[in-house]
């Protein structure tokens, strides 16, 4: 009991030191980088009367280490602080930025998965053939090539020569602000709408943004896969499994791939994070409303509040996804536990 | 039986496929609808007595109506808006408008004097960023409510501190910041002591032809037309979407997803030129491109180096080369479209010249500089093309790029030694940049009013002087008269190097007509646009 215990709070602590030091970090980047956010929030040509009392309001005539403790006592209490670009509260912006980008993340880890999972698997089992190969140029090119030459040619091939995919944005017009907002995920509420063809257009903007972004995970989630596959192969359990005379598909599925499996579950969680932490250029050329364009704007007009509001979210998902890999692994593997 | 090859290539082809039937939805945009591409991730504001930036403005411009406008055709003269007529007393202290007959807000309500006084006086009251276009005539919180005021319910006096002539009063009045809002509305909507302004960022209640519908940050903003407005077309809601990228906002309006397409770069707008299938609505804005000489620095304090500088620049080069569709060579301080704007260019790259500057300067050897520029384009190319210029006179230009705000953060610091930078006008009077390019009343560091010369720390008592007496000039033919020597004169002597006046352009569909593009974004209109 006493050792659980002390397991918790030793997790809550490192939790806790983990937020405490984004928070110190990204706060004072935003207030050390040679951007006054008092023009953002007024404009350049404002008369200087009017920038002073800006500066007063915003409480950026405090010294640094005041107004940092005055926004952790905000953050303490749940206020994350205003927007000055968008003049909502933090919290809902996130609340209504994430979910676009926690849809698009969702749907691009699933099929990652379901792809590259299989493709690590095979290359491993066909090691040096050309399946092996071609598997390795595929994975290259999806770590090669950067992400917005190929959004750019997604949209150019499938949207403006072929006309087979839908173009930029989350939605087609017809359909805007015709669902009403109960989850903020469009497929979500759409269906809770019982509105099929909100559903169905909502659906096909997914699928380019979703195609890009999950090439470029299962890149990474293959190459992995391969590299924990060829390990576990040559394992001594392995050899007595393939001396029993089981067949290959049970060898490769139902005894090496099990061990891998557990490594598996870090790879997707970071995997997961990273695509959750807003795919920035992507949500760009779509013309996504996600977090990481979110994130993108605000640090490009010095509008701080919303940096260290969406930092300490993405931190967030690191903690709890970490802390969920953890609990995955004693599940799946007996000698952690 | 499938096979395990099979089932990955199937797998790996379902997305693909799934395209195949889930086409059906692509379509133009509805004929009642006109869709916008465009970005509108700078708006911070849709109160008119607050928006003070461009995308804000021209939103704005399209909800609300002021007393009087500039005339469309002839930037010499004002127009009556929402003021059928407007006189002033002898002494140019006291003015009287008559409100138009038959104007109403989006509610229903008739616009009142009353609610034109309450507007100005919350322009003033709430003291936000556009508020000093008003307040410049003396009015202040406190005696506002005496000097704005509603005679009856058709008649408004204006009294002003000092003296003024009547043509730069009604410019001021014709910025955004002298939008008309209903006063009911407005109130009913204030929270505390706020006017309403937390209300009206995103809400609207005016009555131009346009009224708000939505506005959500970084995705779109959507207005339905005013039913007691003046709209006469057959579009019934805009929806301004925003799509960071040029060249995805290309791609939408060639494939019928977006009519207009706002945001094109020289080399898209390339492609549509010349293409039936398109329109191009182009004009002048009131964005300046200029370099800035900071005096703090003893080689750029001399007026021959001043002279140089603008004599060793190729003006042409650099516009046909770099922004041969989205800016033009303009060297004065008053941007094309603006009453009394001097559009000469005297000045063409002329090397000997400027060497012989350099020499009379006592700087024949030249001398090494840090230029500040944008890191956006199509900054970066021009600075190369300006530092490529400069060393041929022996200015040895090292460049420093960065974020805007930052370069700006910079310039307000007196830090940079020459920025390559822009500059928009606030509000549609000569005064606008006469003001900020001349009156430097106090050039300490810690100086209370730090207009833009100001910034490279530059002071004339001369050139103050006369922009002043343009400005208090009551005759309109001679006001414009003294501009247009004052700018004259600026170009001659004043460590700006003025070079090129920004053009926009509407990209629009064929059947889409009646976009109207003015010199200040508050005159982006869509009173006229029709769809076929």
């Amino acid at each position: 009991m006493n050792a659980r215990i002390k397991n918790l709070s030793s997790l809550l602590g490192s939790v806790f030191l983990t937020l405490l030091g984004l928070t110190v970090i990204t706060f004072m980047i935003g207030r050390v980088m040679p951007v006054d956010p008092v023009i953002a929030a007024v404009g350049d040509n404002a008369p200087e009367a009017v920038i002073a009392r800006a500066r007063i309001e915003m409480g950026l005539d405090q010294p640094v280490v005041i107004q940092f403790l005055h926004y952790l006592a905000q953050i303490v209490q749940g206020d994350l602080g205003k927007s000055i670009l968008t003049r909502n509260p933090v919290a809902t912006d996130i609340a209504r930025y994430f979910p676009a980008t926690l849809e698009l993340a969702t749907a691009a880890l699933i099929l990652a998965a379901v792809i590259g999972i299989p493709l690590g698997v095979w290359a491993a089992v066909r090691q040096g053939s050309y399946v092996d190969q071609t598997i390795r140029v595929i994975c290259l090119a999806g770590h090669s090539v950067p992400v917005f030459v190929l959004a750019m040619i997604s949209l150019l091939v499938f949207y403006a020569v072929l006309g087979i995919a839908p173009g930029p944005g989350r939605q087609d017009i017809i359909f805007q602000d015709m669902v009403p907002h109960i989850t903020g995920i469009l497929t979500i509420d759409s269906l809770i709408a019982g509105d099929w063809d909100a559903f169905h257009d909502a659906l096909v903007h997914m699928i380019q943004p979703v195609c890009i972004l999950a090439y470029f995970s299962m890149a990474y989630i293959t190459r992995m896969t391969r590299a924990f596959m060829l390990d576990a192969l040559k394992g001594e359990f392995i050899i007595t499994a393939r001396a029993k005379g089981l067949s290959a598909v049970a060898v490769v599925w139902k005894h090496a791939f099990p061990t891998v499996a557990v490594q598996l579950v870090t790879v997707l969680a970071l995997t997961y994070a990273g695509l959750l932490e807003g795919a920035v250029v992507t949500e760009t050329v779509f013309s996504w409303p996600g977090l990481g364009q979110y994130l993108t704007i605000s640090l490009m007009n010095a509008d701080m509040n919303p940096v260290v509001g969406a930092t300490l979210l993405i931190g967030l998902i690191y903690v709890v996804l970490n802390l969920l890999a953890d609990t995955l692994y004693k599940l799946l593997d007996p000698r952690v536990r | 039986m499938i096979s395990r090859r099979n089932l990955l290539i199937g797998g790996a082809a379902v997305p693909f496929l799934s395209y195949l039937n889930l086409t059906h939805v692509f379509a133009d945009t509805p004929k009642d609808i006109l869709v916008v591409a465009q970005q509108i991730d700078n708006m911070t504001s849709l109160d008119p007595h607050e928006s003070f930036e461009a995308v804000g403005s021209e939103i704005a411009g399209n909800i609300y109506q002021k007393l009087v406008h500039p005339n469309l055709e002839n930037a010499d003269q004002v127009d009556g808006g929402l003021a059928e007529s407007w006189e002033a007393d002898a002494g140019g202290t006291m003015f009287t408008f008559k409100m138009r007959a038959g104007t109403k807000f989006a509610s229903g309500a008739p616009v009142t004097a009353e609610d034109a006084a309450f507007s100005l006086q919350r322009a003033v009251k709430m003291n936000k960023g556009p508020a000093f276009i008003i307040t410049q005539f003396g009015f202040t919180p406190e005696n506002v409510e005496q000097r704005i005021a509603a005679v009856d319910e058709k008649t408004l006096k204006i009294t002003v501190e000092n003296p003024v002539s009547l043509s730069f009063l009604l410019y001021c009045l014709s910025a955004n910041v002298g939008s008309i809002v209903e006063k009911k509305i407005v109130l009913e909507n204030a929270v505390a002591d706020d006017f309403g302004n937390g209300w009206l960022q995103k809400n609207s209640a005016g009555s131009g032809e346009w009224t708000l519908v939505a506005w959500k940050p970084s995705e779109s903003v959507t207005l339905k037309v005013n039913p007691e407005g003046g709209y006469k077309g057959n579009i019934k809601r805009i929806i301004l979407r925003h799509v960071v990228d040029p060249s995805s906002q290309l791609l939408m309006l060639q494939k019928g997803d977006a009519d207009i397409a706002r945001n094109l770069t020289t080399e898209q707008l390339r492609k549509l030129q010349g293409d039936d299938s398109y329109t191009l609505v182009q004009k002048g804005v009131a964005s300046l491109v200029l370099i800035s000489l900071n005096q703090k620095n003893p080689d750029l304090a001399k007026p021959q180096v001043w002279q140089a500088v603008k004599w060793a620049i190729d003006y042409k080069g650099i516009q046909e080369n770099i922004v041969p569709l989205t800016h033009k060579i303009h060297q004065s301080f008053l941007p094309e479209g603006f009453p009394g704007a001097v559009n000469d260019t005297p000045f063409q790259k002329d090397v000997e010249k400027a060497k012989a500057l350099m020499a009379e300067a006592g700087l024949a050897g030249g001398f090494d500089i840090v230029m500040d520029h944008y890191s956006a384009q199509p900054y970066p190319d021009i600075a190369q093309a300006l530092q490529a210029n400069l060393a041929e006179i022996g200015i040895r230009v090292q460049l420093q790029a960065a974020e805007n705000r930052q370069v700006l953060t910079k310039m307000r610091a007196r830090e940079h030694q020459m920025a390559l930078s822009a500059w928009g006008s606030d509000y549609f009077d000569p005064h606008a940049n006469a003001d900020v390019f001349n009156i430097n009343l106090d050039n300490s560091d810690n100086a209370k009013t730090k207009p833009f010369l100001w910034r490279s720390s530059w002071q004339d008592a001369e050139m103050t002087k006369k922009a002043e007496e343009a400005r208090d000039e009551k005759d309109p033919q001679k006001r414009i008269q003294l501009y247009e020597a004052l700018q004259k004169a600026h170009m001659e002597h004043s460590p700006f190097a003025l070079m090129l006046q920004a053009t926009t352009t509407a990209a629009c569909r064929k059947s889409v007509s009646g976009m109207r593009l003015g010199t200040l974004s508050d005159s982006h209109s869509y009173a006229g646009i029709a769809k076929v």
